[in-house]
């Protein structure tokens, strides 16, 4: 195994693999340690600034990223114009400033808050270090290796396949610009501290909310047979 | 009719001597750990003043409790569900830390390490959060006694319609009044806390209706404590996880009190069930903001009624509780004498702890609104009867507290306590209770009887009259869901692993 399917092939697969069992493990025995882990009650202001804008870009891009995953062909298809090429780079570009300015806010926050640096591990730091250096080498590329949503369809896509294919073709990726490799690994990177860190907030959107009843009443004891909860959506019965 | 049990507390202000007793007992039990130092699951303050945390109850800053539409729809004040999950990352609502206070303690080893000197050496005080020396600008009862005062008094947002020419008496130092409001989590039965909360971390018990967060399930979203109009959810910045008061369920279910009501110096607090009908909860929490107590009122339901207990026990409820129901002191005051309302009942919560306001503290006579002393001693008690607006403590005042604004109903109960009061005065002071005195109890809506219970039960009550703890049989619902003999080197209080911080 030479250094590229090291890199390429080994890593992103271990580190899928830290990702799901450990975040199963965590999850499943040590439930009271599964947070976001907000700091808001100790500093409000710069959170704000920090928390809105690196939260709703990073998502944003996410979902792009995962777009041209899922539907590389409709990309495909929305920049067969050049208009709606620039229009769509422009604002991937713009979000990727957004969450930049978010990271950087957050991460001195981190450092410059006595309130905050009380509650900070280094865990908290390391993984804003990763994601900057997503955020900073994703919008270097944006702007150094132009049109990214264009060729990247034609270049990651087919990896990223291979590797969920489980046929790996490790040397699509292997002549690319450190850059682009480096976005890549930070990645794998990410993935696999994934689960040792608050990061784990992202698998518990709670997005049942928005269908629950509002309220929510437990019983201890079983209940007589005659008594039929069914009937009382605001019921949730324990195991 | 389906029928569910609530444990209920019951506070007499009258009673309270605000020596936050209470507090203590159940911040040594609950809340003395990293992070939690600053919570006060129990806190008492004084009132008129801004409490604790400051000016919670100015819901248009702090977003709390439920509103209703024009439609008669309730809504949460702080969100919508599509909101609530689109503020996960900032929930503009919060607290600050600030708004209560940052938590302190004092260099003590600087006493014995500091080096020979000119000076006493000086324990400084630091911060709880960062270890730093910090000046410390506030506490949880930072305006303790501080009736009056320009800075907390004057904030009170209960002080709202309150006549200016009154509110600026209150303010002289002759007519300074206050009285002590304690407060825990009121476990509501249509609590905004669990409502709010995105993951359903929070849930009411349905067999005593005790409130409770499953740290297990929080996340750390927060909204709950935003939500909660009395803000009694805390946020612990060290753990990530939100808590609350539990109201000692670990003690009531081997039938002990909760700590700060067993502890009560004043001997102020009452423990008891009430029967509520859980249809009825929407329609409490949804009355129009005349009708709101009425309604709250109508869904607690009566023990002795035959058809109420059958329901009870077609829902589980068993003959202990019920017996339990019967004596319990939250019965009596609430439904039977008609003296204990709960706490702001306009935030639609249907607040589960109740009140027995205070009465002012006795004014000998009123003149012009300030006191006189020149009355014959047979017409001082009737003085005040007759002219309770003119008590030292604004009818609208409590009313703004405990009705929704409704000064009719405070009045009621004011008139009902001072009528027990003189009727006993009469009796043992003079020994004799002349027809005035039997007529004044008549028009306060009561009888000799009546008053011989409710002076009986306000003065004199024994511990096992004050908390009538019900069976709980919590061997019972172990057994459902565990092997007992597994189960026996795992009883009691505690965390299987320490509440630590993840990383
Ligand atoms: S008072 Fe207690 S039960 Fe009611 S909303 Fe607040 S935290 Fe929830
Ligand atoms: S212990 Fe009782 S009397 Fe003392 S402050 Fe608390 S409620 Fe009031």
């Amino acid at each position: 195994m030479n250094g590229n399917e090291m890199l390429f092939v080994a890593f992103p697969y271990a580190a899928f693999v830290i990702a799901v069992v450990v975040s199963i493990l965590r999850w499943r025995r040590h439930p009271f340690t599964v947070s976001a882990l907000s700091s808001q009650l100790l500093e409000n202001r710069r959170l704000f600034w920090g928390s809105v804008s690196f939260h709703w870009g990073i998502t944003v891009i996410l979902v792009g990223h995962l777009l041209a995953l899922l539907v590389p062909s409709g990309f495909e298809l929305w920049n067969g114009a050049p208009v709606r090429l620039y229009l769509l780079e422009a604002t991937g570009f713009a979000l990727g400033l957004w969450a930049l300015f978010g990271v950087v806010v957050l991460l001195a926050r981190r450092f410059m808050v006595r309130r905050v640096q009380a509650v900070t591990t280094p865990m908290d730091i390391v993984v804003l270090v990763l994601i900057l250096v997503q955020v900073v080498t994703g919008l270097w590329i944006a702007l150094g290796y132009r049109w990214g949503s264009f060729w990247g369809t034609a270049v990651f896509v087919p990896y990223v396949r291979s590797l969920i294919t489980l046929s790996p073709r490790p040397e699509l990726v292997e002549a690319l610009p450190i850059v682009l490799k480096t976005h890549v690994l930070a990645f794998f990177a990410f993935l696999a501290v994934f689960p040792f860190t608050r990061l784990v907030h992202i698998i518990t959107v709670p997005l049942g909310y928005l269908t629950r009843p509002w309220q929510k009443v437990i019983r201890n004891r079983p209940e007589p047979a005659v008594y039929h909860p069914a009937a009382d959506r605001t019921l949730e019965r324990v195991p | 009719m389906r029928v569910r049990a609530q444990m209920s507390m019951l506070f007499h202000l009258d009673k309270c001597i605000g020596c936050h007793t209470c507090s203590v007992a159940c911040k040594n039990l609950w809340t003395d750990r990293a992070g939690a130092e600053y919570m006060w699951w129990n806190n008492v303050e004084t009132r008129p003043g801004t409490g604790y945390p400051t000016g919670w109850e100015d819901q248009d800053h702090y977003k709390g409790g439920w509103r209703r539409d024009d439609k008669g729809r309730l809504h949460l004040t702080l969100q919508n569900k599509p909101t609530g999950i689109a503020r996960l990352f900032f929930n503009p609502a919060l607290p600050q830390l600030d708004d209560y206070y940052e938590p302190f303690t004092f260099r003590y080893g600087d006493l014995f390490s500091a080096p020979a000197g000119e000076q006493q050496p000086t324990a400084r005080p630091i911060s709880m959060v960062t270890g730093d020396e910090m000046e410390i600008a506030g506490g949880p009862n930072w305006d303790d006694d501080l009736g009056g005062s320009q800075v907390y008094a004057r904030n009170d947002p209960s002080l709202d319609g309150i006549d200016p020419d009154v509110r600026s008496q209150l303010e002289e130092i002759e007519r300074v009044v206050f009285n002590y409001l304690p407060r825990i989590c009121n476990h509501c039965l249509n609590p905004a806390c669990v409502a709010a909360c995105p993951s359903g971390a929070i849930y009411k018990r349905a067999e005593d209706g005790i409130v409770l967060v499953n740290e297990n399930k929080c996340r750390a979203w927060r909204m709950c404590v935003a939500a909660c109009p009395y803000k009694k959810v805390y946020y612990n910045w060290s753990t990530g996880k939100s808590e609350k008061c539990i109201l000692c369920f670990p003690r009531m279910e081997t039938g002990q009190a909760p700590a700060c009501a067993h502890s009560c110096v004043g001997r102020i607090r009452y423990m008891g069930v009430l029967l509520y009908d859980q249809d009825l909860i929407t329609a409490a929490a949804g009355a129009p903001e005349t009708e709101l107590l009425r309604a709250q009122l109508d869904a607690i339901l009566d023990p002795w009624d035959e058809r109420v207990v059958t329901a009870a026990n077609a829902a589980g409820i068993d003959d202990g509780w019920i017996a339990a129901a019967r004596r319990s002191p939250a019965w009596r005051f609430v439904k039977e004498w008609g003296l204990a309302l709960p706490l702001h009942p306009e935030y639609r919560t249907v607040a589960m702890m109740f009140y027995i306001p205070p009465l002012s503290p006795v004014v000998a006579t009123i003149e012009r609104n300030l006191t006189k002393l020149d009355l014959p001693a047979e017409r001082v008690d009737f003085e005040l009867f007759d002219e309770l607006d003119k008590a030292r403590l604004p009818i609208r005042y409590l009313a703004n507290l405990f009705s929704a604004g409704d000064e009719d109903v405070i009045r009621a109960v004011l008139r009902k306590m001072l009528a027990v009061r003189i009727y006993k005065r009469r009796q043992s002071v003079d020994g004799v209770v002349d027809d005035a005195t039997v007529a004044l109890l008549a028009s306060a809506g009561t009888t000799p009887q009546e008053a011989e219970d409710i002076y009986r039960l306000t003065t004199l009550p024994t511990v096992e009259e004050r908390f009538v703890m019900p069976p709980y049989h919590r061997e019972m619902s172990i057994e459902a869901v565990n092997d007992p003999l597994r189960h026996k080197g795992a009883a009691g209080v505690g965390y299987v692993t320490p509440p630590r911080r993840g990383a």
